[in-house]
């Protein structure tokens, strides 16, 4: 089976748990960490390759103990024509793929950096971020 | 050094006129001193491309066969003011559709409203009128439903009251749940700091005493030409100070500016969203600062370092109408990123887009130096911090 991606998205309580290593010992899942930022007591988000056996059961368990689980199958784009550089999006972004490039303070989108969260889709004021299926 | 209107627009027809943005004015400055600075150059330009509410549209619509009063209108079923003469209407950037959820589904996301129909007409893309009125013997009609686009209608004239706000709070968030507010979402406990003006390159922010912008200054507006039409409402102008009575820049102006919206273009009029807020409008201003002295090159080449925004907690301070604020911080730590407030790193995002502000200035630059825009001495300056106009709260009273 072909390895499947997922964005997991924890809280503050919840970052501190060991939560890939139950993922390995108990699930007996191969992971490959695409993406990861966490910190304690704060809201963190990993990008995962999983596959094996227990996959189901993995993403229960991710589940139960409070991780939003998403597949990673969309992208989000920037409408570049729509964009007016505001730099509203750069401080929400989790990951810092949207970020702002001194000192000209122009507005830099790297797609690669992206999870997908969508949070500028719904908080650029003039819509230029847009989900691509 | 004293250098006249007359003489700077004979060396704009002359193709002699030196224009410099306020970006590239802070640095000659800094090379080669005020004085020499000020000798050299007439005109400094300024740019500013940020949401601002109090944006509209005055429209006139041209009379139906037989024709109706229009007592409601609506635009692509945002209502617009129509109590005026007949076909004459005013759309307000933050209206919204009757049947918009608004915060009932909280953050209410605020797609559509006045601030769009208005960046829809200036794109010229067709725009649904609906209108209806009570029969009059002149105005027999009741009701009118048709399609018209910025080329059809016979006036649309942007005013907007008040632009281009000389200085605006730097937001945080002390509170402990995220908020929803015109100056973006803040974060709990101080997760952010947003900030609202192009410090450096904004119009007042560069001329704090008025002494060159007034009733009549010729400005760049939304990609055309547009006029000051008045001070802006709450135009409230000082010079802000701290403890020790160093001077850490303006605020509190304001301008009311006028311009014809068939001129203008939806690069520069964007329609606009505030999740949890509402709808408004972004809109580009430009202001040319003639060089009529050196004290008025002093405050052109005021730098972000010498300019400060106050922090304002907009958890419980600024909604409750709070006097004071957490101190002050410049353009240029709100730039860098980070700044601290309370003793905590916190990380900044401006709300106003530097890069088109830069842009503007840039544009209007050369509009001057291809000899398109002349500069006009203002009918009478604007109301200047010395007049110490003081902002009226509203008491609630249970009689008259």
């Amino acid at each position: 089976m072909s390895p499947r991606k997922i964005v997991l998205r924890f809280g503050p309580e919840i970052s501190d748990k060991p939560i890939i290593y139950r993922l390995v010992k108990d699930y007996d899942l191969v992971i490959n960490i695409l993406k990861a930022n966490v910190n304690p007591q704060k809201e963190g988000i990993m990008v995962l390759e999983i596959t094996g056996e227990k996959y189901e059961e993995g993403l229960k368990y991710l589940r139960e103990q409070g991780v939003a689980v998403q597949a990673l199958t969309r992208e989000v784009v920037r409408n570049e024509e729509r964009c007016t550089m505001c730099g509203a999006c750069t401080v929400l972004c989790p990951t810092g793929a949207l970020y702002i490039e001194r000192p000209g303070m122009e507005v830099r989108f790297e797609s690669d950096n992206c999870v997908v969260c969508q949070l500028c889709v719904k908080v650029c004021p003039v819509r230029a971020m847009e989900v691509k299926l | 050094m004293e250098r006249s209107y007359q003489e700077i627009n004979a060396r704009i027809k002359s193709g002699k006129v030196v224009v410099l943005t306020a970006e590239e004015f802070i640095d000659l400055v800094k090379e080669k001193g005020l004085t020499r600075a000020a000798a050299e150059v007439d005109v400094v330009t300024t740019g500013t491309f940020a949401p601002m509410c109090s944006s509209g549209v005055f429209l006139n619509f041209g009379h139906s066969a037989p024709r109706i009063k229009m007592q409601k209108v609506w635009l692509n079923n945002v209502p617009a003011y129509a109590g005026l003469a007949a076909v004459d209407a005013y759309l307000g950037a933050t209206e919204l559709p009757e049947n918009d959820p608004l915060n009932t589904s909280y953050p209410g996301e605020f797609r559509y409203g006045g601030g769009h129909v208005i960046e829809d007409l200036v794109a010229g893309r067709p725009v649904k009128l609906r209108a209806v009125a009570y029969g009059t013997d002149c105005y027999p009609r009741r009701e009118i439903e048709t399609y018209i686009t910025l080329q059809d209608i016979n006036e649309a004239i942007l005013f907007n009251p008040r632009n281009a706000y000389q200085n605006y709070n730097c937001a945080v968030n002390l509170s402990n749940r995220t908020l929803y507010t015109y100056m973006g979402v803040l974060k709990p406990n101080l997760g952010n700091a947003n900030y609202s003006t192009s410090g450096q390159l904004s119009p007042l922010l560069k001329d704090p005493y008025f002494k060159t912008i007034g009733i009549g200054t010729r400005i760049f507006l939304g990609g055309g030409i547009g006029y000051v039409a008045w001070h802006g409402t709450q135009h409230f102008p000082s010079m802000q100070t701290d403890g020790t009575g160093k001077e850490l820049g303006p605020a509190g102006g304001t301008l009311a500016v006028i311009g014809d919206l068939k001129q203008m273009s939806p690069r520069w009029l964007v329609g606009t969203s505030f999740l949890g807020y509402g709808a408004t409008l972004t809109v580009g201003i430009g202001v040319p600062i003639p060089i009529l002295n050196e004290e008025v090159a002093r405050y052109a080449a005021a730098a972000d370092e010498d300019l400060y925004a106050p922090i304002v907690d907009y958890g419980e301070a600024y909604p409750n109408r709070k006097p004071g604020n957490l101190g002050y911080v410049s353009y240029a730590q709100l730039k860098s990123g980070k700044i601290v407030v309370l003793g905590k790193e916190v990380p900044t995002a401006p709300l106003s887009s530097y890069p088109r502000a830069r842009e503007i200035a840039g544009i209007l630059k050369e509009w001057i130096k291809k000899g398109d825009f002349l500069l006009t001495e203002p009918v009478q300056l604007l109301p200047s911090p010395q007049e110490k106009r003081k902002a009226n709260v509203l008491e609630v009273r249970k009689e008259g």
